[in-house]
């Protein structure tokens, strides 16, 4: 479990983070997302007990994260932004140091090791040093320094940064994997990957959480949630297709489809227009090629979240 | 403890990994027989001693400690493992503590593969082999100091450049803090008390005293302070600025 009350973490005049407070609860994977420099690395810094806040707290498994750091670190298992290694190690001895420093010893030692370097398929690499890497190894040679100790809680800044597609899949599959019973907070700008792994979203920019909701929740929001896409076989008959729509009593507006062609009926909040318009195309016999609900798009609600103006967002 | 032990040998392993250590351990060896041999005069002066020798100890640390003291905190800095390695359940002093260790350690090592030289006066001479030991003791407990200091310099910046030149500054004014002639410079317009402070902050002062033979509790207790002074300053600046 981790609850930040209030964080705020100043550089100098500048104010990274500003007033965060969000709980995370066992069981779930919560999604931190925000543009660049919004204060995601800054707040997974604090949670990690690397950055003191300048006020406000942390608290993690209901330690206290500056009171007593070693109980917090040691149920805590972190990824730092860019995956950091000590470039003339090879990961056998990097993990062997990091199993050490967590009192892991003999038997389960050894299980430990190689249970992440299976997971993370490291047996290839254990024995070249670790600035040799490719970019995607160290980045899972990160991963498993970070969940060697089988950690209650894990913070991962970007895991998946720098992986290709597959690699990419395999991390997503392994933080599922691991994720029951487990709390655990990743950062991204990736939004496919919030709804890959994360049971909750928090969104934050300018230091600030501006929505936390479910990957669901959040497409709601959009203004495409439940709107309908409609591709014609035969572009001609569009005006005709677009005035039956618009009478429709749950359609908010009409959009031409991104592709130039067809057309998109937006539902008005709360009403779910996509068995009218299927009715509606039945009963006119029109020609269509393609029909399809759409969820909403994750990439327009953190647009329209994260772009708004800041008095906006100060209410 | 086991967490000290653990670093300690996490960065001997480094030192080893890499060509620092045979750099360092070749350049110190070769300087050290140079100037002895060269500067000190230890052969053509005739004596079964190794003064020559130790004498120019202080400055060829001055050079060598802070190429190894540099990197210590700087690199971790710079290649971001300092947010890994205080993330990880130790404590700060624990962390300063097992780095210091084994550069102290590895000097040791570099101090120790000296010995040819000691077996050259023995085989050519009768030595007081008590005063050569106290030498060595010395010489040891000189290069942890000026580790000490540069273990904390290196913590101030990501810069290894920035860390080796303060690091050099910072020993060369503790070094000539005791040097008869900066000594007599001051002795013109400051009182005596003035005098034997400066020059009881003086890594040579204590170093030439004990390479006399005569290990003195005070030259112990200095180094002791000296060391333990700046690995405190080091975790507290390591504690106040570990970002950026």
């Amino acid at each position: 479990m981790i609850e930040t009350q209030q964080l705020r973490k100043d550089f100098g005049a500048f104010t990274a983070v500003r007033d965060i407070s969000f709980r995370v609860d066992e069981g779930e994977v919560l999604g931190f997302l925000g543009p660049n420099g919004a204060g995601k690395s800054t707040t997974m810094k604090m949670i990690a007990g690397f950055l003191a806040p300048t006020s406000g707290q942390v608290s993690v498994c209901g330690h206290d994260v500056l009171r007593e750091p070693l109980k917090t670190k040691a149920v805590m298992g972190y990824l730092p932004e860019g995956a950091p290694g000590y470039d003339e190690m090879t990961p056998r001895s990097f993990l062997g140091f990091v199993a050490d420093i967590r009192g892991l010893a003999g038997d389960q030692r050894r299980r430990r090791i190689d249970d992440v370097v299976g997971r993370l398929q490291l047996e290839s690499v254990l024995e070249q040093s670790i600035e040799t890497l490719s970019k995607g190894f160290k980045r899972r040679v990160g991963l498993a320094q970070a969940i060697l100790h089988d950690p209650e809680v894990l913070i991962l800044d970007e895991p998946t940064d720098g992986l290709d597609p597959n690699q990419k899949h395999e991390v997503r599959e392994l933080i599922r994997s691991i994720a029951r019973n487990k709390t655990i907070v990743i950062s991204t700008h990736i939004l496919e990957e919030v709804h890959a792994v994360c049971s909750r979203a928090v969104i934050i920019a300018n230091g600030e959480v501006l929505a936390d909701d479910t990957p669901a929740g959040l497409e709601a929001r959009s203004r495409y949630h439940n709107a309908v896409r409609l591709s014609l076989a035969d572009d001609s008959a569009l005006p005709a297709v677009r005035e039956a729509l618009q009478s429709l009593d749950g359609v908010a507006g009409l959009e031409q489809g991104e592709d130039g062609s067809g057309v998109i009926a937006l539902a008005k909040q709360g009403s779910d227009v996509f068995a009218d318009v299927s009715r509606l195309v039945a009963e006119k016999g029109w020609a269509i090629s393609q029909i399809e609900k759409d969820r909403g798009r994750l990439e327009d609600v953190f647009r329209d979240i994260t772009l708004r103006k800041p008095e906006v967002q100060h209410g | 403890m086991a967490n000290v032990r653990a670093i300690a040998r996490r960065e001997l392993a480094g030192y080893f990994a890499t060509p620092v250590a045979y750099v360092f351990i070749v350049i110190f060896l070769m300087l050290a027989a140079f100037l002895a041999f060269q500067f000190g005069r230890l052969y053509e002066s005739g004596q079964a001693e190794l003064t020559a020798f130790f004498s120019f100890h202080p400055y060829l640390y001055l050079f060598l400690v802070p190429a190894l003291s540099m990197r210590l905190w700087a690199e971790e800095r710079k290649s971001g493992t300092i947010e890994l390695l205080m993330t990880l359940p130790i404590t700060t002093a624990q962390a300063v503590l097992g780095k210091f260790v084994a550069a102290w350690l590895f000097t040791g090592v570099a101090l120790f593969l000296t010995f040819p030289i000691w077996i050259t006066v023995n085989y050519l001479g009768n030595p007081d082999n008590g005063v050569i030991l106290a030498s060595y003791i010395g010489s040891f407990l000189m290069a942890g100091a000026y580790l000490a200091v540069g273990s904390c310099v290196s913590a101030l910046t990501r810069n290894q450049v920035i860390a080796f030149v303060l690091t050099v500054s910072a020993c060369f004014l503790l070094l000539f803090a005791g040097f008869p002639m900066v000594l007599g410079v001051l002795r013109s317009f400051l009182p005596q008390g003035i005098i034997d402070a400066v020059a009881s902050v003086s890594f040579l002062t204590h170093f030439t005293s004990i390479t006399k033979g005569v290990i003195d509790l005070r030259d112990l207790v200095y180094y002791a302070v000296m060391i333990g002074g700046a690995l405190i300053a080091n975790v507290i600046v390591l504690d106040l600025k570990k970002a950026d």
